[in-house]
């Protein structure tokens, strides 16, 4: 009972994109990262992070073996963090152009929608996290234009939310693997354990 | 934490925020395909199949190989078209040393230039000066030395050249295993050995203490030239390409002709298949099962020409300097 906690086991969508430098933040957070590539690796784990990269490729591979339909399950009941491609992935619907999404989080996103590589760039901004500016880095980086009623708003760029969460999931546009600033990957592991506590 | 953000002060830039976004959008690129595609048909079943990228280019290095001629620059109307048919990142070719070229492509919003030794060389001697564009480079290379010099410069991804419009992978293998035996090699030594070995190297001593220390290059390496097949991209990926970068093995069929994708639908159904197999068989590329299922799902195969076969001066991988 009055045991530490071990380490939390968090899976990376590892199908395409920034999984190795998701791994290596939570390795620096003391949590275990475990590449997940097709569904039955999901089994165990304490929470998912879903990196950047193309979501049109990761949705390539979801339609094969059903893996769309058991990461949907899944997401609804297990702490969940998308990054720019993963948030993709995660809202409810999804412009610019419109393509297949997990539904769970309440949100509409707008794919590229400040540009392309040459409009990428950091900015450093007060958010609702606490330990003062953060730093975002916006890779060809997508927009949520629109959040539900239980979705709260962590951190904004020119008004429009850049780190959301409902629940049990956390979606930013930006991406904190590329940071050295643990505070948004921290948050997540914070989530996962809130969760557990409360499950 | 990317390391590849990290890694400190080489040259000064490691650090500045446009080398960081660089790298951070060649991060994305990651465990991917990258498609060689020569009109919009092309890129749309790049995409379709998962490509995380396409290259637009007019023609692709088999065709090159075999018609001869000065290989430029695509035209801007070629690549405007395929920025505008696709969602994924699109890059495109200029010639080694010629920064017009690449200034062009910069301002058509190209996401990835690459400063390629398919193309015809403009300049024997210098590269382009790749700090100077707010795009960000990727350049070929045979060996550590070379891969160096290009990361000095201003690359941000370094690809393994092979040879390209063969469809054999014998040079992308050599080329992936010399740099990655040449960094193993430099991880043994003891510090006043690095001067020596960056001499050897002729590569920036800074850079060669840092890929000393850290037992990998410092911006992603990823192979192109020659893969072909699903196995092929397996192969590379194990051997320590983190992306690989296929050309004229989705699109060709014998000789130097493409598949006719806009007109012919069985050859359509072929580029699609080998374009699929390979995206699946990256991905999945320490699980042979899958990569069995990837490679039996291919229709066709580009016919190639051994790499042995080709003489000295007909090689694209030995331009470069």
């Amino acid at each position: 009972m009055n045991a530490s906690p071990g380490p939390l086991s968090i899976g990376v969508l590892a199908l395409q994109g920034a999984y190795g430098a998701h791994a290596k933040a939570l390795i620096a957070l003391g949590a275990i990262p475990r590449l997940v590539r097709v569904p039955k690796e999901l089994e165990g784990l304490d929470g998912l992070i879903m990196p950047g990269g193309e979501s049109t490729t990761m949705l390539k591979f979801l339609e094969r073996n059903a893996f769309f339909d058991i990461l949907q399950t899944y997401v609804k009941s297990t702490p969940t963090f998308g990054t720019c491609a993963g948030a993709i992935l995660l809202a409810t619907h999804v412009e610019g152009p419109a393509q297949r999404s997990l539904a769970a989080l309440d949100i509409t996103v707008e794919r590229n929608a400040y540009g392309r590589q040459i409009d990428s760039t950091i900015l450093t901004s007060d958010t609702a996290l606490p330990g003062g500016p953060l730093e975002m880095v916006f890779i060809r980086a997508p927009r949520i234009t629109r959040t539900g009623p239980t979705v709260e708003t962590l951190a904004t760029r020119d008004g429009f939310p850049t780190l959301v969460r409902s629940g049990h999931l956390l979606a930013a546009t930006f991406h904190p693997e590329l940071s050295g600033d643990p505070r948004v990957h921290q948050l997540f592991l914070n989530l996962v354990r809130e969760h557990q506590s409360t499950a | 934490m990317a390391d590849h953000t990290l890694n400190g002060n080489q040259n000064g830039n490691f650090n500045s925020s446009s080398l960081r976004l660089k790298l951070g959008l060649a991060e994305m690129l990651k465990g991917g395909v990258i498609m060689d595609v020569m009109n919009v048909e092309q890129a749309r079943i790049a995409e379709e199949s998962g490509a995380i990228s396409v290259m637009a280019l007019e023609r692709v290095p088999a065709m090159i190989r075999a018609e001869g001629g000065v290989a430029r620059m695509a035209s801007p109307k070629l690549i405007k078209q395929i920025i505008a048919s696709v969602s994924i990142p699109v890059m495109a070719k200029a010639r080694i040393g010629h920064f017009a070229e690449a200034q062009v492509l910069q301002y058509l919003g190209v996401d990835f230039i690459d400063e390629s030794e398919v193309l015809t060389p403009a300049d024997e001697m210098h590269h382009i000066d790749k700090h100077a564009f707010t795009t960000p480079f990727v350049c070929g290379a045979r060996n550590l030395g070379e891969a160096l010099r290009r990361i000095s410069e201003g690359a941000a991804m370094i690809r393994t050249k092979g040879e390209p419009g063969t469809g054999d992978v014998v040079h992308a293998v050599q080329h992936m295993r010399q740099i990655t035996g040449q960094i193993r090699a430099l991880t043994v030594l003891g510090d006043e050995e690095l001067y020596h070995a960056a001499k050897e190297l002729q590569a920036p001593y800074e850079l060669v203490r840092m890929v000393a220390k850290s037992g990998k290059l410092p911006v992603p390496n990823f192979s192109a030239g020659g893969i072909a097949t699903p196995a092929d991209a397996a192969l590379m990926m194990q051997l320590g390409a983190e992306t690989v970068f296929v050309g004229s093995g989705i699109f060709m069929k014998e000789g130097a002709t493409p598949l006719d994708v806009e007109n012919n639908p069985l050859e359509r159904e072929e580029a699609v298949s080998r374009a699929k197999a390979i995206v699946l068989a990256t991905t999945h590329f320490n699980d042979p099962q899958i990569v069995a299922e990837a490679s039996e799902a291919v229709i066709g195969s580009m016919k190639g020409l051994a790499a042995a076969a080709i003489e000295q001066q007909n090689l694209m991988q030995t331009r470069g300097w």
